[in-house]
């Protein structure tokens, strides 16, 4: 919404006192976005606390947000030390997922016969349940690897972002076919000055995606046994515990962790897109 | 002694030759533009006038005869970038800013980049939109991304610069200026230009000659020389400039009966 509003105003030149103008926009903006959503959580935070309360349900069944949040900040040295480790396999696995897949759709996108095999590879590969392959492969690797979850963490990643990159590479824009070959400006030219920047948009809505699916390959992976130091363990082991509030609080986490890598995908984007937000 | 800007002797064009599908896009086609010269190609779509202008830009080759452009074949102008050309979808590259945009062909042929700069911020100066060099193109309007492509095409001082229906998606007003702005260019520059166009009063109002084509198979049919003098204001309201229209409004009428006769 925010770019919509930013859009309208940067869309019309003519505007004198533009940038005074668009600042107060921006900030009227930002409020009108931010607002909403704030407003709808805390009031279903409330009601749910209040159903909670008054309806006096088991905390087996549905703890408080308040019991949540409680034991959220006792245990917040525990996440962010499960977090990190979370964390770091997802960056790893959404790193090693996102290279492969670029180099992929590349290699794709220039030879069409690459193309028509390999994405109905990659959508089988998408097919692929996470939880059937988290097993096999810790057992193909020792039980205090974090290889396995980091391979489960790229393999998730690499569909969205090969397909969206894969089809901005293959979208050009005939118009700017012809200017580039009236420029006689072909190959490794056109791929650099055309196909690539062309791609961009494409590649960063695939790896915004991406972004939220590494966490939570990242920690469903965990359920699964191998090494016990991220949030799925704990997730698992509280619930065992019969511990659920600590439990939520662990998921609340995995959410704020999915969270930020999302936003700096978010971020990545703009900074990389500078045409499209300005 | 100068080689006209563009000849074309005996061109005939057929798409899928040989093929199902086979369509005679263009046939027995011979054209000679002079140096400064300007030419609107006007006729009903599938007639084959757009298909024209690739051949001389050498986007596609002819099934046979012979297209020169400044006396070499059509191909060595292309890669020697002899013409400049702009489309009716402005075609910018979204991700560079208007002034990198009109850097592009310049960056292609080699230039150094002050030199780039300078020429790009020339042509911006020169279209009018020089305060606009560090904007985006999604941030400016549509008449104002046609004259940032004409500023594209101009950037190498091209001696021939071809245009398909460039203003085509634009309103009235805006369309009447950038005619004004396109022929003051061309008079300054003295660059010879082939104009694709749908409309009558545009092609009048542009060319020294209006070429007029019919379809099925594309051809030319007939030339309307149009004798204007210098463009003013009161052009658009003269009678010769109605004289033009009507000539070539007959002469289109012309090829409408002979389809009807066809059919």
């Amino acid at each position: 919404m925010s770019v919509l509003v930013d859009r309208t105003v940067a869309a019309d030149p003519a505007g004198p006192a533009r940038g005074r103008s668009r600042t107060a926009e921006g900030f009227k903006g930002l409020a009108l976005v931010v607002l909403p959503p704030v407003v709808v959580a805390v009031a279903g935070l409330g009601a749910w606390e209040a159903i909670v309360t008054v309806g006096r349900v088991a905390p087996f069944v549905l703890p408080a947000p308040s019991a949540i949040w409680e034991q959220f900040t006792l245990s917040l040295d525990t996440i962010i030390r499960t977090g990190t480790a979370s964390g770091t396999n997802a960056l790893v696995g959404l790193v090693l997922g996102t290279i492969v897949a670029l180099l992929a759709a590349m290699a794709a996108g220039r030879f069409r016969f690459l193309a028509e095999v390999s994405v109905p590879v990659a959508a089988a590969l998408n097919a692929l349940p996470i939880i059937a392959l988290a097993p096999i492969l810790n057992n193909m690797f020792s039980a205090t690897s974090n290889i396995p979850r980091r391979l489960v963490v790229a393999i998730v990643v690499f569909f969205p972002v090969f397909i969206n990159a894969l089809r901005g590479l293959r979208e050009v824009d005939p118009t700017h076919r012809d200017l580039m070959d009236s420029y006689a400006a072909g190959g490794w030219t056109f791929t650099r000055l055309v196909r690539l920047p062309g791609a961009l948009p494409f590649v960063f809505t695939g790896l915004r995606q991406a972004s939220s699916l590494a966490v939570i390959a990242a920690v469903v992976s965990e359920y699964f046994g191998g090494l016990q130091d991220g949030l799925g363990s704990r997730i698992t082991s509280a619930a065992a515990n019969t511990a659920y509030p600590r439990a939520w609080a662990f998921v609340l986490g995995a959410c704020v962790l999915g969270l930020v890598f999302y936003l700096i995908a978010l971020l990545l984007e703009r900074v990389a897109t500078p045409w499209r937000t300005r | 002694m100068t080689a006209p800007a563009v000849e074309l002797t005996g061109v005939n064009k057929i798409f899928n030759q040989g093929r199902p599908g086979e369509v005679t896009a263009l046939t027995g086609v011979d054209l000679t533009i002079a140096r400064g010269e300007f030419i609107a190609l006007i006729g009903p779509s599938g007639c084959g006038k757009s298909t024209l202008l690739r051949l001389v830009a050498d986007l596609i080759a002819p099934s046979s005869g012979t297209v020169t452009v400044a006396g070499k074949p059509a191909r060595k102008a292309r890669l020697d970038q002899e013409y400049g050309i702009a489309f009716q979808q402005a075609g910018l590259f979204e991700w560079r800013t208007v002034r990198r945009n009109v850097e592009l062909p310049l960056e292609l042929r080699g230039q150094g980049r002050r030199e780039r700069r300078a020429r790009a911020e020339e042509m911006l100066e020169l279209v009018g939109l020089a305060d606009f060099a560090r904007h985006y193109p999604a941030q400016l309007s549509g008449g104002m991304q046609q004259r940032v492509a004409i500023a594209r095409a101009l950037a190498v001082h091209p001696p021939l610069l071809l245009m398909d229906e460039p203003f085509g998606a634009l309103d009235e007003m805006t369309r009447e200026r950038l005619q004004d702005e396109l022929l003051r260019i061309c008079g300054t520059t003295g660059t010879s230009t082939i104009f694709v166009t749908h409309s009558i009063p545009e092609a009048v109002y542009l060319a020294d000659r209006v070429v007029v084509m019919s379809p099925r198979p594309g051809r030319i049919t007939g030339i309307v020389p149009i004798d204007l003098g210098e463009r003013t204001e009161t052009t658009r309201q003269s009678p010769g400039f109605f004289t033009g229209i009507t000539k070539v409004r007959a002469a289109l009428r012309g090829t409408e009966a002979a389809v009807g006769a066809e059919r």
